[in-house]
């Protein structure tokens, strides 16, 4: 689809980018597609400072009384550890899979709002280069990620970069979180009612709308440590009557939530995972749309057992051990579908189906200390120690991640039209899994025996066991480095000389199939319609009354107009823009006058933000194509404007 | 693979041996968590074999066979009985460990039946300081109880240095006592610990509270009734004052008793030596009234002798990490060797 200027007649200060390939493309982009590629490959690379991170942490803690690092160091290599790998690497990591998949499981051509989407992405990209870059100028942050006060208002833990920095990646998830709810809600293709939603859907719907909930309780809290810190006003400070537990509950009423933000898309590609390798429908799907949901209202009611051992008195301790144990119940019920998912099926173990498994199995342990947790007068024990480390490793990196990787298996022919190597694939999941579990598995030892967290060294007067049990957690990383190479090696190699996969190389059940490997820009050549929950499989095989499947006859699904013409040459997208990256760009000069407070930075950041945005308002979001005939007739081009 | 067993069988057989461990309790309110818990961690352990079980039993015997003939499994959609089956059981297992776990929140939290002990805590960055109120004395680091009697732990965190009200959350924690409790700023809260057997516990700062979180390490140290009330004794009368020799000099260096040099580097300026006049009232560092008493010095990370006290005074940020830039710890007095000679000679006779 070329682009002529010429044809509106109309010339801009920036005339509107049309470069469908090379670098320019990229950062022009508004392709829900493209943007979740671009969320991928960045992930990749925090993910990898995230891991530097952790190796300072094993490597100094590999031994009693070691000091590789000063604590200094180690103590803002944990605080970016856990930053960067909540806010910069599984959250984002969602994110790309919400990118790319929403728009094609409901059967869409795009997100609802396409510039905001690729605004969303570049508030992430600067929001974490703004975090990574306070290692250069006077320190990272290092009062620990839940950045607890008053320590996090005090000058010396360098929290003014994290209070503006999460600021900047919550607009980012905001942004995205309403993008992708309306786009759910209002998108679907004809005929796809919620209890036909793909069960990833259905998680995204639910954890984007946590995120609309949560994320301006810590934003609030963000602003309060942010006025403290650099304005000197005293939220926290209690010399000044500030409430130093204030802190705690906001932070906690999103970070509980914030859990489940990071868990639920894992739980809904896994959900999609093992149907498809099983050979059979996902089990109980009503019961485990319905648990998700009701994780997500629970959730925002558990968040002050983090503050177990915190001020708060007998009564709201109770209160919050009944409503921790009662979200164990939602959670089971998942569990027990996805395993009689597989029961009575033909499993074949693809490399996403053994992650999705190990997710299942990781995830079920990190759930039963979960449990253990809500026994309150023990939960002081474990509070604050390697014990609680264990727990939420196995909640984040046995589960989500474990859940987030199957899915980059499993659509990584939809993306590239290539299949990954399963033999690397293979020895990445083992590798992963042992790795994982040495790791991680000692820490409950380690915690119960004593060890707490957040300590720069590991005191030697904590006994031979304790360290035993690190050295065993940090020769545990070495395993978990040399997996993750072979990840990486598996993925240059099959994005460039992978296997063609053809469009459809797991006999599929969801709508994303449908379309070419790698899609179209529009996505699908007409927007199908929906008859059946799993519609792709059930336009493949039909099922008697007993449930046993039965072939349709080859061409059938023809007529649901999945064929390939050249109508696409007349669809209309939306088409590139550079105002979400100049609107983006103005965040940096007004982030680093807030830490200063710089107030001409703020000044030139505030004035360039509001340039991007009525910059963005007065372009239109798709001009005319060529072969749009929107000069000769108008009410043509305003339908294809319409249409988005 | 037996290797792995094995070794993980090994390990975990030898859990209880750790000097700070939370299994292995040594008084009733680490007791009562620990009886409770031990069910539930036996339940645990059944739920994790029921579904890995469930799991691995899956894996093996619906795994596709090489002779498999490409057709495809029955589609099962669900099942309402096995839904609501694993819906209930989970909530009735869970409703029965909430019954106890309601009940002791409140038996552990609530004030000891009967008489008991009341010690004042207050959490500094980073070092613990220790009053009794019903004795008037001031420890540091060290907590000293008797045994067989509940302890209330009146429990707020200061960094007076800075200002009066201003400090950051710790946690107080001997896990063979009891579980922690955090110590917060402009708050009071409380804990009750008390120990069965005589011997000193580990304890340690268990709320991260910055640069060096690790070294603020707590002594729990339980003595038989005669002991503690000996103690206490020896700890109620005044600093022995010396009144020649090298540790005459060094109480003079120090401040204590005579109105010289309380300047910047006094020790004076910051520590307290009661030496029986007027009341006692701690300064912004520890009471070092009776100094030598204590095992360990700077958060209960360095043994008491001659040897350590003398690093420790050539320069203490660089023993133990601390910002006094920030007036967060002591700073560096750039004593002479001389100077601590006569220091060291003086804090050793303080008994």
């Amino acid at each position: 689809m070329s682009h002529s200027t010429t044809t509106t007649g109309r010339r801009s200060v920036f005339s509107r980018p049309t470069a469908e390939t090379g670098f320019s493309s990229w950062i022009t982009t508004t392709d829900h597609k493209k943007i979740g590629i671009m969320y991928f490959f960045t992930v990749l690379v925090f993910f990898f400072l995230g891991g530097v991170e952790s190796g300072v942490i094993r490597a100094q803690l590999a031994q009693a009384e070691q000091s590789l690092v000063t604590p200094e160091i180690y103590n803002q290599a944990f605080t970016m550890h856990g930053i960067t790998m909540v806010f910069l690497v599984v959250m984002p990591l969602s994110a790309a899979f919400f990118n790319y998949l929403i728009p094609l499981q409901i059967g869409a051509r795009d997100v609802a709002f396409p510039r905001l989407n690729a605004f969303s992405y570049w508030m992430y990209l600067f929001g974490g280069i703004f975090l990574y870059s306070s290692f250069l100028l006077g320190g990272a942050p290092n009062g620990s990620w839940v950045g607890y006060a008053p320590l996090s208002i005090d000058s010396v833990s360098n929290m003014a970069f994290y209070a503006v920095g999460i600021q900047l990646l919550g607009v980012s998830s905001l942004a995205a979180a309403v993008n992708f709810i309306v786009t759910i809600l209002n998108m679907r293709a004809p005929g796809m009612t919620f209890m036909r939603m793909p069960m990833f859907i259905w998680m995204s719907l639910v954890t984007n709308f946590l995120l609309l909930f949560a994320l301006p309780i810590i934003a609030v809290a963000l602003f309060m440590l942010q006025f403290d810190t650099v304005f000197g006003a005293q939220f926290f400070n209690p010399a000044t009557g500030g409430d130093p537990i204030l802190w705690q509950h906001l932070f906690w009423l999103f970070g509980h939530p914030e859990v489940y933000i990071m868990i639920l898309p894992a739980m809904g590609i896994v959900s999609e995972i093992l149907p498809v390798f099983s050979r059979k429908p996902l089990f109980g799907y009503a019961a485990v749309a319905f648990a998700g949901a009701a994780i997500g209202f629970i959730g925002f009611g558990v968040w002050a057992h983090h503050m177990f051992t915190s001020s708060i008195g007998p009564v709201a301790r109770s209160a919050f051990a009944l409503s921790t144990m009662f979200i164990a119940v939602p959670t089971g019920i998942k569990i027990f579908n996805w395993v009689f998912t597989m029961w009575g099926g033909k499993l074949r173990f693809t490399t996403p189906m053994l992650f999705s498994i190990g997710f299942v199995s990781m995830f079920t342990i990190g759930g039963l200390s979960g449990v253990t947790h809500s026994i309150v007068p023990h939960n002081a024990q474990q509070h604050d120690t390697y014990y609680v480390v264990a727990h939420f490793h196995y909640v984040l990196f046995g589960g989500a991640l474990f859940g987030l990787i199957a899915g980059i298996y499993y659509w990584f022919p939809k993306v590239t039209g290539r299949l990954m190597s399963e033999r690397l694939g293979k020895a990445h999941f083992w590798t992963w899994l042992l790795g994982f579990n040495l790791t991680f598995g000692p820490m409950h030892m380690s915690g119960l025996l004593g060890q707490p967290r957040r300590t720069a060294v590991l005191p030697g007067e904590l006994g031979g066991t304790v360290e035993l049990y690190n050295l065993l957690s940090s020769l545990g990383l070495l395993v978990l480095v040399v997996s993750a190479l072979i990840f990486l090696y598996n993925l240059v190699v099959s994005i460039k000389s992978g296997v063609a996969s053809g469009p459809d190389p797991w006999d599929a059940r969801t709508l994303e199939w449908l379309s070419a490997s790698p899609p179209k820009h529009y996505n699908f050549d007409v927007i199908p319609t929906i008859s059946h929950r799993d519609e792709f499989w059930h336009r493949k095989y039909a099922e008697d009354e007993a449930g046993r499947p039965v072939a349709v006859p080859a061409g059938a699904s023809e007529e649901h107009g999945d064929g390939h013409d050249d109508r696409g040459e007349h669809i209309h997208m939306p088409d590139p823009s550079y105002w979400p990256l100049v609107m983006c760009l103005g965040f940096f000069p007004l982030a680093y006058g807030l830490i200063g407070p710089i107030w001409p930075a703020i000044i030139v950041g505030v004035v360039w933000i509001i340039i991007g945005y009525f910059g963005w308002i007065i372009e239109p979001v798709a001009e005319g194509d060529d072969d749009d005939p929107v000069v000769e007739d108008p009410d043509a081009h305003r339908s294809g404007v319409a249409a988005h | 693979m037996t290797t792995i067993l094995v070794l993980v069988l090994g390990l975990v057989l030898t859990a209880c041996t750790a000097p700070q461990s939370a299994l292995d309790p040594a008084g009733p309110y680490a007791q009562e968590p620990h009886d409770l818990i031990r069910p539930v961690f036996a339940i645990a352990l059944f739920v994790f074999v029921l579904v890995q079980g469930l799991l691995i039993y899956s894996v093996v015997k619906f795994r596709k066979r090489p002779d498999d003939d490409g057709s495809l499994p029955v589609q099962v959609h669900g099942n309402t009985r096995l839904e609501i089956f694993w819906t209930v059981v989970p909530a009735l297992i869970l409703a029965g460990i909430a019954v106890p776990t309601v009940q002791m929140i409140f038996s552990t939290m609530d004030e000891p039946e009967g008489d008991y002990l009341t010690v004042e805590v207050i959490g500094h960055r980073w070092w613990w300081e220790f009053y009794y109120p019903d004795y008037d004395i001031y420890t540091a680091n060290e907590i000293v109880i008797p045994v067989d009697t509940p302890v209330r732990l009146e429990m707020t965190a200061t960094d007076p240095a800075r200002s009066p009200d201003l400090g950051v959350i710790h946690s107080f924690w001997i896990p063979q006592w009891a579980g922690k409790q955090d110590v917060v700023p402009g708050q009071t809260t409380f804990l009750n610990i008390q120990a069965s057997d005589t011997g000193r516990y580990l304890g340690q700062c268990a709320e991260y509270c910055g640069l060096s979180h690790v070294n603020m390490r707590i002594r729990g140290e339980s003595l038989e009734q005669a002991d503690f009330e000996a103690w206490v004794e020896n700890q109620q009368s005044p600093a022995v004052q010396p009144t020649d020799g090298l540790a005459a000099e060094g109480a003079e260096l120090f401040g204590a008793a005579f109105d010289t040099d309380i300047g910047q580097r006094s020790c004076a300026a910051c520590h307290q030596i009661w030496n029986g006049e007027g009341q006692r009232s701690p300064g912004v560092g520890p009471d070092l009234t009776h100094f030598a008493s204590r095992e360990e010095f700077a958060g209960a990370i360095f043994e008491t002798n001659e040897e350590n006290l003398r690093e420790w005074l050539r320069n203490p940020p660089a023993m133990k990490p601390m910002q006094p830039e920030n007036q967060v710890g002591m700073p560096n007095l750039n004593l002479t060797e001389e100077e601590i000679d006569a220091l060291v000679a003086y804090m050793l006779a303080l008994e």
